[in-house]
């Protein structure tokens, strides 16, 4: 197994899809990485020689947020809509969705797993 | 879908030239106002508004990350006191 940028060991795939394996990396940036890199897309990683992965991480590493880094960008992003006390961020404290879909009902996701409140429309249909 | 940005960030006339009068006279008092739709900008900051909800206005102060958003996003319209009697209050 191939290790590229460190942890991730992406395995017997072709390229591109073994690519979209590390956090921050799609379809689309795993088709333009093998692309610039000049390396076959559908060859399997395993099969990747050591200078095609340099080339890979030297680009993932020069123009791309990815993993951890990414991870906790996107973590700052949210606490500092918390802190300002933003309508968004109270969305987020609350855990309900903050772009405006409905909460009567769906918005499952975001508020997990079903809570049955009894003598509410429907919970007789349910049993 | 987001503004234009031809158009530039929507403010509110009024409530800029208040602002802009009390940055030339050095003084904060807490500006009244109905505009929610306003945004922020860095010329707001240190300022403190009172942000009408529909019902109050609601005391923002403006901090420096607070510029790009809206003013009304900082005053909730409703208020949530959750659901289900026994055991609260």
């Amino acid at each position: 197994m191939p290790r590229l940028l460190g942890v991730d060991i992406p395995g017997h795939r072709p390229t591109v899809v073994a690519l979209t394996y590390i956090h921050g990396v799609g379809p689309t940036t795993a088709r333009e990485l093998c692309h610039k890199a000049g390396v076959d897309p559908q060859v399997r990683a395993r099969d990747l020689r050591e200078d095609e992965l340099g080339r890979l991480a030297k680009l993932l590493d020069k123009d791309h947020v990815v993993e951890g880094q990414l991870r906790r960008q996107v973590a700052q992003n949210i606490a500092r809509l918390r802190d300002i006390g933003c309508y968004r961020g109270l969305r987020h404290r609350r855990g309900l969705p903050v772009r405006g879909q409905r909460t009567r009902t769906n918005a499952r996701t975001r508020k997990g797993p079903k809570k049955t409140v009894a003598g509410k429309k429907g919970v007789k249909d349910l049993r | 879908m987001s503004r234009s940005k031809k158009k530039g960030p929507y403010v509110d006339p009024k409530l800029y030239y208040k602002v802009a009068r009390q940055n030339r006279e050095g003084s904060k008092q807490p500006i009244k106002t109905w505009a929610r739709a306003c945004t922020i900008i860095p010329e707001f900051v240190g300022h403190t508004f009172l942000v009408h909800n529909g019902k109050a206005h609601v005391k923002v102060f403006v901090t420096e990350e607070m510029v790009g958003h809206k003013l009304g996003e900082f005053a909730p319209t409703r208020i949530f006191r959750g659901h289900g009697g026994r055991g609260k209050r």
